[in-house]
């Protein structure tokens, strides 16, 4: 039986031209960008200056305030220098720019390809290894995952969740890591239980990826406590909220995070940097990234430095196709739209989606013709429409008791409104509005 | 190309659904009901659906391009929608200035007065019919027997079903013909079968969703079916009900109308519901024969108050532990 969650949603055309395609190696440029805010929450400090020696693993941004994760150079070399640099916000912020001289790694990292199943490390041990090697959540959102793995006081996890549903359409680097580091991230799992102290994990993942779902089904036949469940293909499935409804009927109340059922969410992509981290001694200095579009020659997942330009990863794919009209990083769904392909690679880049000119061009939007399809949609059961309006009209007080805090900005409204209406745009600068006028009524 | 990049908010990504391709797929609805129409009435259902359409479409054209001087929106559809639904609920026969005037109200008064597509309180076709109706009663009221259209004598005025009950309670009608179409009435009412089978694609296309039509219908057996109970005569007969006059043509296609019916699902039956339950008043109690017209046209008016007192199902609302 396959499982998803009960509210809206949809079905956009999957795409997943680069599934099935292994992993490969990238070359690692002369220089490397590091930015220092690769992670939501507080940038990092760079511990390193101008004309210092680094190797790959060593750390040069140190996490500062609560939410933060560190930063790792992913590339031995000098430090050019500390400077401003684009990154995929579009805004010019603090990096870490490194010339790179060879390949030599920290000495304390393993490097080698051999399973290390055992891990007699205590939960505090293994958390202090996870904010040591900067782990954050990589399905895109970036969330501290030494932090995620600490449940506050007074709350207990009792079920892991782990992410391998990858409902953005095009993207296939979790797809293929999961064919690809199975047995790893088995282990990682293990850890990550072992660090929540939960006896339960469930693994789901979409039912268009069969091969995944039977080849952890096989393997977690010899792990007692971890299942496998197959999901229906329905966005945005990949959601915490969303996710936590489908694999164990809870729903997490308004404005809660999912520990207050019981549960934590981690992405596979997450769980295999954990393993790395607690059994290699291997900090996140690399990713797997999807390139693909619909004009890229040879759509491929590629596993990147961090700091390796997109425009190399590019490259790798065939180069940027002419008819290129939008670059964006993630997936099409709730991926950022760059301004330069020349920005580096980051610990939440999913993937390089490249989009033809002539899909990347919004219609002009028409009347509302309030036919009620964004209600349909959405997974948090708003009304978007009128979102829209009290926005556009600045009506704060209603737009926040028709709770538009809840909205997780999946873009399901604008992606289905037959009159092209940029739902999403409005409902998120109302949100931050709202979100702001919360914070100030508190302080 | 650095220059060149478009940059956006996400999603980058549309379903590719429009507002024409909505409102295509309800004229394709439209169109068993039509063919009925031409089989029953020939040549004269042609020309009122034609003229209707072409009355809607005009109007909307030139008060749009040169009285409010923008730029003509009639091939949204939705213009010609109203010049069908509008022929649709007339008989046939009626004077052709009558359609016309019927067409400038719709069109001028009650759609683009209010801002056009998406801005109207009332479905323009519904309050296009009540305006000739009360205005031309023995016109609006005049049915081509559609027999004699068959037999291809003149059209003899003769009555409806729901006149006939009206007057006489205790006269049984054909359900078999009510349901096939061969019953006197308006142009597109004619076959419940015909409407149906525009429901099922409707359904199919996922235009609409069954909650509007379905508790309209509900609602019309439940209650006549609890007088039938109380007091079986076909006055009372729930089929009967279900079967005669606009109640099909209303809940299927007007009633479910995007820019005048609630947003919310909770919304939608309450509308619904309301409907239903005023239709059969109207149609035991009131003065005139038939309701659902008057039902829609004060439910669209409800429409923004459903609409303000019903929310969707919340997420987090629904079960917090399962």
């Amino acid at each position: 039986m396959l499982k998803t969650f009960r509210i809206g949603g949809i079905h956009p055309k999957e795409n997943k031209f680069s599934a099935g395609s292994a992993i490969q190696p990238i070359a690692i440029p002369d220089q490397v960008i590091i930015p220092l805010s690769q992670h939501i929450g507080a940038p990092c400090q760079p511990v390193v200056k101008k004309g210092d020696k680094v190797k790959a693993g060593t750390l040069i941004g140190k996490s500062v305030g609560f939410v933060s994760a560190n930063i790792h150079s992913p590339v031995s070399g000098t430090v050019l220098k500390i400077d401003k640099a684009l990154d995929a916000s579009g805004y010019k912020r603090d990096a870490v720019i490194i010339k790179v001289e060879g390949d030599e790694w920290e000495p304390s990292v393993d490097r080698s390809q051999t399973l290390v199943s055992e891990c007699t490390l205590t939960p505090k041990e293994i958390l202090d290894k996870i904010a040591a090697a900067g782990i954050v959540g990589m399905g895109g959102a970036t969330f501290p995952t030494h932090v995620k793995l600490t449940p506050p006081p007074g709350t207990r996890a009792e079920v892991l969740i782990i992410n391998g549903v990858e409902c953005e359409p095009y993207l296939t680097s979790d797809h293929q890591l999961m064919m690809e580091k199975t047995d790893e991230i088995m282990v990682g799992i293990t850890i990550v239980m072992k660090a929540l102290n939960v006896q339960k994990a469930i693994i789901g993942i979409e039912n268009n990826k069969r091969d995944a779902i039977d080849l952890f089904t096989q393997k977690a036949t010899a792990f007692p406590g971890i299942t496998v469940q197959a999901l229906k293909v329905h966005y945005p499935q990949g959601g915490e909220k969303q996710l936590i409804d489908a694999l164990t009927g809870r729903q997490v109340p308004s404005g809660a995070l999912p520990i207050s059922v019981g549960t934590v969410v981690q992405n596979v992509g997450s769980t295999f940097a954990v393993y790395e981290a607690v059994q290699k001694n291997k900090p996140l200095v690399e990713r797997v990234v999807t390139v693909t579009g619909k004009d890229v020659k040879q759509p491929c997942n590629i596993l990147s430095r961090i700091g390796i330009p997109l425009s190399n990863l590019i490259d790798v794919a065939g180069g940027v196709p002419e008819s290129t009209g939008k670059v964006i990083s993630g997936g099409p769904m709730m991926g950022k739209a760059l301004a330069s392909i020349d920005i580096p690679v980051t610990k939440g880049t999913s993937g390089i989606l490249i989009v033809p000119t002539l899909e990347a061009k919004r219609k002009a939007m028409k009347d509302c013709i309030r036919c009620g399809k964004c209600v349909d949609v959405c997974p948090m059961g708003l009304n978007p429409t009128l979102l829209m309006n009290l926005t556009e009209y600045e009506v704060w007080d209603r737009a926040e008791k028709n709770s538009i805090t809840d909205c997780i900005e999946c873009g399901s409204c604008s992606y289905t409104c037959p009159a092209d209406r940029p739902l999403l745009d409005y409902i998120r600068l109302g949100k931050g509005k709202v979100m702001g006028i919360i914070r100030a009524r508190k302080n | 190309m650095e220059n060149k990049l478009i940059v956006s908010p996400s999603p980058h990504v549309h379903s590719g659904d429009t507002i024409q391709k909505n409102m295509y797929a309800v004229l394709i609805a439209l169109i068993p009901a039509f063919l009925v129409a031409l089989y029953l009435f020939r040549l004269d259902a042609l020309i009122i659906t034609a003229l209707a359409v072409l009355f809607c479409v005009g109007f909307e054209f030139l008060i749009v391009k040169y009285i409010l001087k923008k730029e003509p929106t009639i091939l949204d559809g939705s213009a010609i929608i109203t010049g069908v639904l509008l022929a649709f609920n007339v008989p046939t026969g009626l004077p052709v200035w009558i359609l016309a005037l019927g067409s400038l109200f719709a069109i001028g008064v009650v759609k683009l007065t209010f801002g056009g597509l998406g801005n109207n309180i009332f479905n323009p076709a519904i309050a296009g019919r009540i305006f000739l109706l009360i205005s031309f009663p023995a016109q609006m009221t005049t049915w081509a027997a559609p027999e004699a259209a068959l037999s291809a004598t003149d059209a003899v005025s003769s009555a409806t079903v729901l006149d006939t009950l009206k007057f006489a309670p205790e006269t049984m009608p054909s359900l078999m013909n009510m349901f096939m179409g061969t019953e006197p009435g308006s142009l597109g009412e004619m076959s419940v079968a015909a409407l149906l089978l525009g429901l099922i694609y409707l359904l199919w296309k996922r235009v609409i969703t069954w909650h509007i039509p379905v508790s309209i219908l509900a609602t019309v057996a439940l209650f006549t079916g609890v007088l039938f109970l109380i007091h079986p005569v076909p006055l009372y007969n729930p089929l009967i009900h279900l079967f005669s006059g606009g109640l099909m043509l209303g809940a299927i296609f007007m009633a479910t109308d995007y820019v005048t019916s609630p947003l919310t699902k909770k919304g939608m039956l309450i509308y619904g519901s309301a409907i239903g339950f005023i239709t059969v008043a109207i149609r035991l109690w009131g003065a005139y024969p038939e309701g659902v017209s008057f039902a829609i046209l004060l439910m669209n008016a409800f429409t923004p108050l459903i609409n303000n007192y019903t929310t969707p199902k919340r997420f987090g609302e629904v079960v917090k532990h399962g």
